[in-house]
């Protein structure tokens, strides 16, 4: 039997400040990007085609070039995002390119851009001849149209808020099988997810498209699938293990499900990272979003929503307990939960297990 | 008991597969022995599964909002509705008319232009000719003069754009089109709209359905009233001459096409031919109500009722409902017309109030019905629209791009297969072959809810994938933490499937629910991703769960006893 791990006992929480760290500071990378970019009048992501529109270009070849070589002569103009569609026609190719505004001047340029690109594959046939009658041109450019976005800005605000409601949904089911405290958990961690990997098409401007929308949403059932499973190991070693503090419990859990975690985000990472490697340019953005959103997604449920699940549970105990107290000693109430919360977040930090006298939760 | 429980299981998953495989390669003609050929099953699978536009294509449609005719028309009614204000309010009008070339004027002749100002007082208050930020007012002469300003005319002709831009998305998601795409077309000036939609059964029948203005009004036909019959004409001009002397017709007057219906029952050889039965009518302007008061519309057949007669049953909404009512109630066994863009469809005398229904007549067939009902629910277009250009075109992911995407996909799932194989030895078997099922399955599912598979639906089988593997990576690593523990192997399994079962219902269950969110609220691509992850899930808890807790089953029962378990 080939096994990855044996008896692990790794005190994930003891790092959690680091984690956490990490992770602020990831979001705030990709938050400043976007933010510096936005002031300096650059544009915080770089949107593609189906956001903002752009400039439609139709040519017509003497000896029609693969899609491949035409989209690697537009990078060489500078070109990273065009869209190249066939047509009906085996000679006629559209060629998009993001560029906003719908003036004549912007399409003109859109214009000479595939133009410059297009003369690595001849001269262009004379503006006053047909493609046949000039025996020199290689191409010719038919038309040439402006574009408005596939996905407005209205489109945009209702997957926001649709993607919400969902999350709405993930926080009632987890809380009704688990706890409040677990569902707010996973979704801030899904919250994280999705930040951090934005934050990563913001730094390197890498393009956002419809594909990279639907990556994310993925990406967010991924994690929540990861949190879920670390949870449900909670839940279950809670009751097998009712002296166990849950500081204890979730080190163990997490240890206990490592090498499902790993095996799991292990294959499904190989395979993105074959899209990633193979799959492509036009694809890039659907597949790099999805590779940073699986590696951020099984980080998260260890790293992040643990610790903020252990962290509330603790507070709550610990103002229960004062509650408890301030029952038979009812003044001066607020004083007194605070130094107990403050205690056992003293306790927790030392990271000393402790034992929680069997008033288990579930 | 346990041979038994085997057996059944083994039926159902026969059963599942079986019909999951026919769904997917069978073909839906009589089926002959080249169907079940490889290039046979894969012409089928090719014509069951609609790609959407970015995986294969489809038709590029792009059309012209002529909103020219949308400022004609209203430059048009504010005539009328103008000259009808200033008689209202007592003052003699000469003339009344719209200029629609060379910029947008409504001109008022009055007998006395010392009283110009009060009848342009009285207008604007009647018509909203008095918004100076659309209409500049001037007097030259005798004339009352409203120039509709440039500014004006670019907004609303954008605005008119995007209303028709509106309508056809709502009539395309009517029709039940999947996946298409619809944007402005060109500059803005040229108030194009392009549509892309994957393939469609009947090009011409949506071409006509999106093209539709169903223009509905209601209007008081000038007769004498019924007994007598309603008064009609055999030509326009005989029609235009009864009301004017000089040929020119009173702004307040519209002469309308009207061909009467063929009475069924008759047999008389002058009633079968359309020319015969074509006549003209005089009606008042403006209409009593028009389409944009309508609150639902649909096709009845009619009570006589052959196979293709068909009417339509409209509703009002309060306000049109309110202005019909009292409009009706004041003209009792007068003529009213149905028009429908500009030609009459009925005429018929008011026999009492009416309030908020009524219907239209026309010896529709089924579809052409339901096709009308259709336009007429999503709303008029503002203006006529003209299409431009149409052709085919390819996927917009490129081929190039797709056929990568595809051999990438087919390198990670040898990579997860290779490894299920070497990690869990015989048990991989069991994954690979949940894996297999599962994928057949959710293809059988697509079909049968006629989805459209996109790139985002992609996403949606990736993810599903992903959570397949994922279930049945927890069912071994739980069987094997079990096994470690001591237990034998059958209480192993059972407990391993057991614990793990729940893990796997509260994974699935809690994305299926954020699914549902997405498809219910969602739209086309976040809808598409929706659909085949619910699909895929609900057939994974099948497939991972029940087929593979099978193969346990039927691997312990060949053995006596079970020494070692291949995991």
């Amino acid at each position: 039997m080939i096994q990855i791990f044996k008896d692990v006992r790794i005190d994930w929480l003891a790092n959690r400040r680091a984690f956490i760290a990490v992770s602020v500071l990831l979001m705030l990378g990709g938050l400043f990007s976007a933010i510096i970019r936005q002031a300096t009048g650059h544009q915080a992501f770089n949107l593609g085609v189906d956001f903002k529109g752009g400039t439609v270009v139709t040519a017509k070849f003497k000896q029609r070039p693969s899609d491949e070589e035409i989209r690697a002569s537009l990078v060489k103009q500078g070109i990273r995002d065009a869209i190249v569609q066939a047509t009906d026609k085996p000679d006629t190719v559209l060629i998009k390119l993001p560029l906003e505004g719908v003036s004549q001047a912007e399409v003109e340029t859109g214009r000479a851009l595939v133009r410059n690109s297009l003369n690595a594959f001849g001269t262009e046939a004379k503006a006053d001849l047909h493609l046949a009658a000039d025996p020199n041109g290689a191409y010719e450019i038919v038309g040439t149209d402006a574009v408005g976005a596939v996905a407005g800005a209205q489109l945009r605000n209702k997957a926001i808020a649709v993607t919400l409601a969902a999350l709405v949904g993930i926080l009632v089911y987890i809380a009704l099988r688990f706890e409040w405290t677990y569902g707010a958990a996973a979704v801030i961690a899904v919250f994280h997810d999705v930040l951090v990997t934005l934050g990563f098409f913001s730094i390197f401007q890498w393009e956002v498209s419809l594909t990279v929308i639907a990556a994310l949403l993925t990406l967010v059932g991924f994690s929540v699938n990861d949190t879920i499973v670390v949870f449900d190991r909670i839940r279950e070693n809670r009751r097998l293990h009712r002296r166990d503090s849950l500081y204890k419990v979730t080190n163990d859990s997490i240890n206990q499900t490592l090498s499902r975690t790993v095996i799991t985000s292990g294959l499904v990472f190989l395979s993105v990272l074959a899209m990633v490697l193979f799959g492509g340019e036009v694809l890039r953005g659907f597949s790099l979003a999805l590779l940073i959103g699986i590696v951020f997604g099984t980080y998260s449920s260890v790293a992040i929503a643990s610790p903020i699940m252990v962290w509330w549970e603790q507070r709550i105990e610990a103002a229960n307990r004062a509650a408890a107290v301030n029952l038979n000693k009812p003044i001066r109430g607020g004083v007194q939960s605070q130094t107990k919360t403050a205690a056992s977040r003293d306790a927790m930090a030392a990271g000393a297990p402790k034992r929680s006298g069997g008033a288990s939760r579930i | 008991m346990k041979k038994k429980n085997l057996l059944q299981r083994t039926i159902l998953i026969a059963i599942v597969t079986l019909f999951g495989l026919y769904i997917v390669v069978g073909p839906r003609h009589r089926p002959s022995l080249k169907d079940f050929g490889w290039s046979g099953m894969k012409a089928t699978l090719a014509s069951n599964i609609h790609l959407g536009l970015d995986l294969k294509g489809g038709s590029h449609l792009v059309m012209r909002v002529k909103t020219e005719e949308f400022l004609k028309h209203l430059t048009e009614g504010n005539t009328v509705a103008a000259d009808n204000a200033a008689k209202e309010a007592g003052f003699e009008v000469k003339a009344a008319r719209a200029e629609t070339t060379g910029g947008h004027r409504v001109i008022v002749q009055v007998v006395d232009p010392s009283k110009a100002e009060d009848i342009k007082t009285a207008i604007q208050k009647k018509v909203e000719l008095g918004d100076t930020t659309t209409w500049s007012y001037s007097l030259s002469g005798d004339q009352l003069i409203w120039t509709m300003t440039g500014s004006a005319e670019r907004l609303l002709a954008d605005n008119a754009t995007t209303q028709a831009l509106n309508i056809i998305d709502s009539r395309i998601n009517a029709l039940g089109i999947t996946e298409p795409t619809l944007q402005t077309h060109g500059s803005q000036s040229s108030h194009q709209i392009l549509l892309q939609m994957p393939g469609v059964q009947d090009p011409e029948r949506v071409k006509n359905l999106l093209k539709g203005e169903s223009r509905l009004e209601m209007v008081h036909v000038v007769s004498p009233p019924s007994p007598a019959p309603a008064q009609t004409y055999a030509t326009d001009a005989e029609a235009i001459a009864s009301v004017s002397s000089g040929g020119t017709l009173p702004a307040n007057r519209r002469v309308l096409k009207y061909v009467e219906r063929m009475d069924p029952t008759s047999t008389a050889p002058e009633d079968q031919t359309r020319e015969k039965r074509t006549k003209w009518v005089i009606v008042e302007a403006p209409a009593i109500i028009d389409g944009s008061e309508l609150r639902n519309a649909s096709a009845v057949p009619t009570r006589a009722g052959g196979t293709d007669d068909f009417e339509i049953n409209f509703s009002l909404k309060k306000n049109g409902a309110d202005k019909f009512g009292a409009w009706t109630g004041a003209h009792i066994n007068e003529y009213m017309g149905v028009v429908l863009n500009d030609e009459v469809q009925s005429i018929a005398f008011i026999k009492s109030q009416i309030f908020d229904s009524g219907q239209i007549e026309g010896r529709f067939t089924k579809q052409s019905a339901e096709d009308l009902a259709l336009t007429l629910r999503s709303g008029a277009l503002p203006a006529p629209i003209e299409y431009l250009e149409e052709r085919t075109v390819g996927p917009s992911l490129g081929q190039d791009s797709i056929n990568s995407g595809v051999r990438a996909s087919l390198v990670g799932l040898a990579l997860v297969v290779l490894f299920m194989l070497i990690y869990y030895r015989g048990s991989g078997i069991n994954a690979v072959v949940a894996l297999v099922l599962n994928m057949i399955l959710m293809m059988a599912g697509l079909i049968l809810f006629g989805a459209t598979l996109t790139l985002p639906g992609i996403a949606g089988i990736i993810l599903t994938i992903g959570m397949a593997v994922d279930s049945n990576v927890l069912i071994f690593e739980r069987i094997r933490e079990e096994l470690r523990t001591g237990k034998t192997i059958p209480s192993a399994i059972d407990q391993g499937f057991g614990r793990a079962f729940i893990t796997i219902i509260d994974t699935h269950v809690t994305t299926i629910i954020s699914s549902l969110f997405l498809f219910v609220f969602g739209t086309g691509p976040i809808r598409g991703f929706a659909v085949t992850l619910v699909i895929g899930l609900l057939i994974n808890l099948f497939s991972a769960v029940y087929v593979s807790r099978t193969i346990f089953i039927w691997e312990l029962g060949r053995k006596e006893k079970m020494e070692s378990l291949s995991i």
